[in-house]
């Protein structure tokens, strides 16, 4: 079914009108900002330990979309990301592979290039990442650039001006006529939770993403502060759950931007266990925005296996980012 | 010229605006206080003079007050404190409008002079205006914001028990009357008053005032009789919130540790008679109050919200 | 199975040296009972035998007031309000440094998770002393009335849901107040209160300014008619509050009650509803249900109770029942077998009355007191479960239509100590919580607590305040007149 069309049908319209999509968003429940920031500090205090966090560590690793976005990025830079990410320690072989890793549309190619045939996704950011002004048209060319040159996936984001002038379809339109052109690529929407500030706003925007046919709700770009924190993933993941309940399809959430430690990590998970359920701890669902992470998690998991804390010494690493 | 044949007032109960007999039909006859010479010889040669007979209030009378006061309570309260304010500050004007009567019933009462009579009436006034300012101002007062540690807006704020019974103090039977009522029922209780068993009449004075001022019926409810058989049905009554024992102290025939133990099965809240030990003692009136007898029927309600955006 | 099942995270026990057997402390040392029988206090998740604790006797009591006494004559309520304050401030300082210790010894006897004896019974406890240390020197700017001035000894016994926190709720105003103290733990949980006792060693608190004294029903007793007593303070059932105010009637005692509650949880249908979800758990499975205002008649507006009921049952079949010691533990044990069959009991009875009762399913430890986190629905005013206090993990729900019928059936208790409102709306919340019949009304919140924050019920949930500045009423006197 084509977004447009079951959003008629979810809204029980036969038109699809801005105020159509605006009732049906501010009719969501509220989020109360105090109770929501308690509840994730509550989850915040689960003390994980031994045979469950070396699970949780690997898991998280399993979920990494490994991420360069920057101004001075280079092939060689990509190569040694995605080699990175091809073998995340060299000195232990059975480490997991990070999911993907996330580029800018026009390195793709090289990223493909060097992961090969390993079951390493490319992700590309396009749509004018990060403030996403321009035109559509000026978006779906950098969206089809992407794919055409092998993305796995197409990290978009919305236009967060038309969303807080409350110009909701809009926003729909451009994930929906996005969503057209990725053709296999999978789709994530960045919200930048850092721009919409409320978490009322955070659970609409969630919502107007799953509608428009978004298969991943993402947090942020990573260059908006505040970018990932857990009280908005905790709104995200409640998103995802109650989709799920209305219309039975499932859709990932990736907070990204900010999570740098293995215990922030672990308490990402614990929240996804808890809110969405189990279904979720996997990579088809869960992914981590993040590049400095997969260092210390790999720390931690030396720490694990020889029992000593390890250093960055013994990070292998192109441009070591642990702190 | 003969003298002319006077017309007497016959006394009733003030219950729920109207003015009932007892339900049981009884009355008792009230006298004059000894004045003078008689009153500090403390006895008299010549008879007490009979000044009219009036209600005997019963347990069951006890009850109607308590359903009408318990009926006027919420509306009462739910007025605004100003417009309390304004009834209560309407009362003192009839009060002072019917001064002269006051003054009379307090002469006969309380077996004073004239001079002592009418600044008992003119303390009494006052006091009730005292209190009825305190309505749109005890909450102020008494409540405020808590600077809780976290992100919550928490505020305090004192509101009325509810049903308060009332024992009016035996002896000083206007000001000592006022003083009591007027803290109970300025924060939005109701009360039912229980008079001097012996000197009802400023009382009976007072429920006119109330009557023709625009207190709403219920609000005060002032039953004369007994002290003795009345109290235990107010002090056990689940539907009263809160006892005022003042006017125990000098009550013929009643033992206010009593009251009090019957007033503990539904955890009313309870004024202690002054005096120390078990010895109950009717306070000085004329000294300058305190707030102790409002605060004492008034709950604190604490309500948090979440300051979020 | 979960992929992600947490291993066990628990706490370490090394940190508390429980005594075999411990003494009364009076006038500043430990003292052998005079008589009584010693009695065991239990770990309620283990049902081992923590230590043997005495039992008061009625003389053992008048020693204890005697020892008050001396102590409020000669030297607390001699010394300066500063001088008194900074003995506060001292122990508020060392409950901080042996918080852990603490912690992990009031989950032991208490049975509560020790996530929430760290989180919150410590930090709380901490909090009450530092803020009434504060006090302690302002007493004639906190509009009490002309000239206040202590009452003298005072006598309180506690419950045993929050042993140390309600401990904090009575001694930091009284002392601050200038009054000393006789205090009774709850039998099943002593072990903080004693543990205390060398808090106030370690503070230099003047000899008998604190005294603990245990045991159980009769000790409690002999402290209220103690003729040397001058005020009572009480946190406990309705019914022994009652008995209470009979024991002291025709006295010159004072009492504060803070006693049993059956608050209703209100939720409106445009509720925040994950937070509202939240403050449902947080209402009745905080504490076991242990707690005297506990939200435990939820009442849910009739258009969203059904999903309601999906969205609570999911989020219970979440919660952690076990180990108290186990860090990762929501749910702990039920303090004692007694309670646990009280409990066992209430909820035979909300079954035979035909409710629907709901329970997680999760499993349980074979030793110890437990009890699985229990919805009824179905629930009517007129059911018994919605009537009595249970002091469990169960909740019942009901429904409502209109604002106003929500307002009459939360009001329709002989109870009033709290309340809770769940909706978006601010008007409304305002117009509910001026409705409501409670001491204390949380709003799109619940069980919150805070030491400037009076807290206290209205009609058989007792009288008094304990918390603020209202809370220093109840110890002291004015110039009282007319």
């Amino acid at each position: 079914m084509a977004p447009s069309e079951r959003a008629r049908d979810l809204l029980g319209v036969s038109r699809l009108t801005n105020s159509a999509l605006s009732s049906w968003l501010h009719g969501l429940p509220g989020v109360d900002q105090v109770g929501c920031e308690e509840r994730a500090a509550s989850l915040a205090t689960r003390s994980i330990k031994t045979t469950s966090k070396a699970w949780a560590i690997d898991t998280a690793i399993s979920m990494i979309d490994l991420t360069t976005l920057e101004g001075a990025d280079t092939p060689g830079r990509v190569r040694g990301l995605a080699t990175k990410a091809l073998v995340p320690d060299p000195s232990d072989p059975s480490t997991p592979r990070p999911a993907a890793i996330c580029v800018y549309g026009d390195m793709v190619a090289v990223a493909k290039e060097t992961l090969g045939s390993a079951d390493i996704k490319v992700a590309a950011v396009a749509t004018a990442f990060p403030s996403g002004r321009a035109s559509l048209p000026v978006k779906l060319a950098d969206t089809k650039d992407a794919v055409a040159a092998g993305a796995d996936e197409i990290d978009m984001v919305i236009d967060r001006g038309a969303f807080l002038a409350g110009d909701y379809l809009t926003v729909f339109r451009q994930i929906a006529d996005v969503k057209a052109v990725c053709g296999d690529a999978r789709l994530k929407v960045i919200l930048e939770t850092g721009e919409l500030v409320t978490y009322d706003n955070v659970r609409r925007a969630s919502w107007l993403s799953m509608l428009a046919g978004g298969d991943f709700i993402k947090t942020s770009t990573g260059k908006v502060s505040p970018a990932a924190t857990l009280p908005v993933t905790l709104v995200m993941l409640e998103a995802v759950r109650d989709w799920r309940d209305t219309t039975g399809d499932m859709v990932g959430v990736k907070p990204a931007g900010g999570i740098r430690t293995s215990k922030d990590a672990i308490r990402f998970l614990v929240t996804v266990n808890e809110v969405a359920g189990e279904e979720w701890l996997d990579n088809h669902w869960f992914r981590f925005g993040a590049s400095s992470l997969l260092n210390d998690l790999l720390l931690q998991r030396q720490r694990l296996r020889t029992g000593a804390y390890s250093g960055a010494d013994y990070i292998a690493d192109d441009s070591p980012s642990l702190y | 010229m003969s003298a002319r044949v006077d017309v007497r007032k016959t006394y009733k109960l003030y219950i729920g605006g109207k003015f009932p007999r007892s339900e049981s039909g009884r009355s008792y006859e009230v006298y004059a206080a000894p004045t003078g010479a008689a009153a500090r010889r403390g006895s008299s040669s010549r008879p007490p003079t009979f000044l009219a007979n009036a209600a005997q209030g019963s347990r069951k009378d006890a009850r109607d007050a308590v359903v009408a006061a318990r009926k006027a309570q919420p509306g009462w309260a739910a007025a605004t404190a100003y417009n309390r304010g304004q009834v209560l500050y309407r009362v003192a004007e009839v009060m002072e409008s019917r001064r002269a009567q006051l003054v009379q019933d307090v002469r006969n009462s309380e077996g004073v002079g004239a001079a002592q009579a009418e600044a008992t009436v003119s303390a009494a006034i006052d006091r009730w205006v005292w209190y009825a300012g305190w309505s749109d101002k005890f909450t102020q007062v008494l409540g405020g914001l808590n600077p809780v540690a976290g992100p919550f807006f928490d505020i305090s704020a004192p509101e009325a028990t509810g049903v308060v019974a009332v024992l009016a103090p035996q002896a000083s039977s206007l000001l000592g009357l006022v003083s009591v009522v007027a803290p109970v029922i300025v924060s939005g209780n109701t009360a039912v008053v229980l008079t001097s068993e012996e000197r009802p009449l400023p009382a009976i004075t007072l429920a006119e005032c109330l009557a023709t001022s625009d207190v709403p019926g219920g609000v005060v409810n002032i039953i004369t009789g007994r002290t003795a058989e009345v109290t235990p049905w107010l002090a056990s009554h689940r539907d009263v919130n809160a006892i005022d024992l003042t006017g125990a102290a000098g009550a013929d025939g009643v033992d206010w540790g009593g009251l009090e133990l019957a007033a503990a099965d539904n955890l009313k809240r309870v004024r202690r008679p002054g005096g120390t030990g078990t010895e109950a003692v009717e306070p000085d009136f004329t000294a300058t109050p305190d707030l102790s007898r409002l605060t004492a029927f008034l709950e604190t309600k604490t309500v948090w919200h979440p300051k979020g955006r | 199975m979960s992929p992600f099942e947490y291993a066990p995270a628990p706490e370490s026990r090394a940190v508390v040296d429980i005594a075999s057997s411990y003494g009364l402390f009076i006038g500043g040392e430990f003292v052998e009972a005079t008589g009584g029988t010693p009695f065991k206090t239990v770990n309620p998740a283990t049902e081992e035998v923590l230590a043997e604790v005495s039992e008061a006797t009625d003389d053992d009591v008048d020693t204890a007031v005697r020892a008050a006494r001396t102590a409020y004559t000669r030297v607390w309520s001699r010394m300066s309000g500063a001088d008194r304050g900074k003995y506060l401030f001292r122990i508020a300082r060392i409950l901080q440094e042996r918080a852990r210790e603490f912690a992990v010894l009031e989950t032991l006897d208490n049975g509560k998770p020790i996530k929430e004896a760290r989180d919150v019974d410590l930090p709380l406890a901490a909090a009450h002393f530092f803020y009434h240390a504060g006090w302690a020197d302002k007493l004639d700017h906190a509009s009490l009335g002309p000239d206040p001035r202590p009452l003298g000894v005072v006598g309180q016994v506690i419950p045993w849901n929050f042993p140390l926190l309600m401990l904090s709720w009575k001694i930091a105003p009284a002392l601050a107040c200038g009054n000393t103290v006789v205090l009774k733990p709850a039998e099943t949980t002593p072990l903080t209160a004693l543990l205390f006792a060398d808090v106030c060693r370690q503070a230099d608190l003047p000899p008998g300014v604190v005294n603990i004294v245990t045991g159980a029903g009769a000790t409690g007793q002999a402290i209220v008619d103690h003729p040397g007593i001058d005020k009572l303070a009480f946190t406990g059932s309705t019914a022994v509050g009652k008995m209470i105010a009979r024991s002291i009637a025709g006295t010159r005692k004072k009492a504060t009650l803070e006693l049993g509650g059956k608050a209703a949880n209100i939720i409106f249908d445009d509720a925040p509803i994950d937070q509202a979800v939240e403050g449902i758990v947080n209402g009745i499975f905080f504490n076991q249900g242990h707690v005297c205002c506990a939200g435990s008649r939820i009442l849910v507006q009739e258009n969203i109770a059904e999903e309601l009921d999906h969205r609570l049952k999911r989020r219970l079949a979440t919660l952690r029942v076990g180990d108290p010691m186990d860090k990762n533990t929501d749910v702990g044990a039920i303090n004692s077998r007694k309670q646990l069959e009280r409990i066992e009991e209430m909820v035979a009875v909300g079954e035979a009355e035909g409710a629907e009762r709901w329970d997680s399913g999760c499993d349980l430890p074979t030793n110890g007191f437990w009890f699985r986190p229990t919805v009824f629905s179905g629930v009517s005013q007129t059911h018994r479960i919605a009537q009595e206090e249970i002091f469990g993990p169960v909740v019942s729900v009901l429904t409502f239509r209109t604002p106003a019928e929500a307002v009459a059936k939360a009001n329709n208790t002989p109870y009033g100590l709290s309340a809770g409102i769940w909706t978006e709306k601010g008007s409304r919340i305002l117009w509910m919580a001026d409705q409501l019949r409670a001491g204390v009304v949380w709003a799109n919140t619940f069980n919150k607590f805070d030491p400037s924050s009076p807290f206290g019920g209205y009609k058989e949930s007792g009288y008094g305040r304990e918390g603020g500045r209202h809370g220093l009423e109840a110890y002291v006197t004015t110039g009282g007149r007319g």
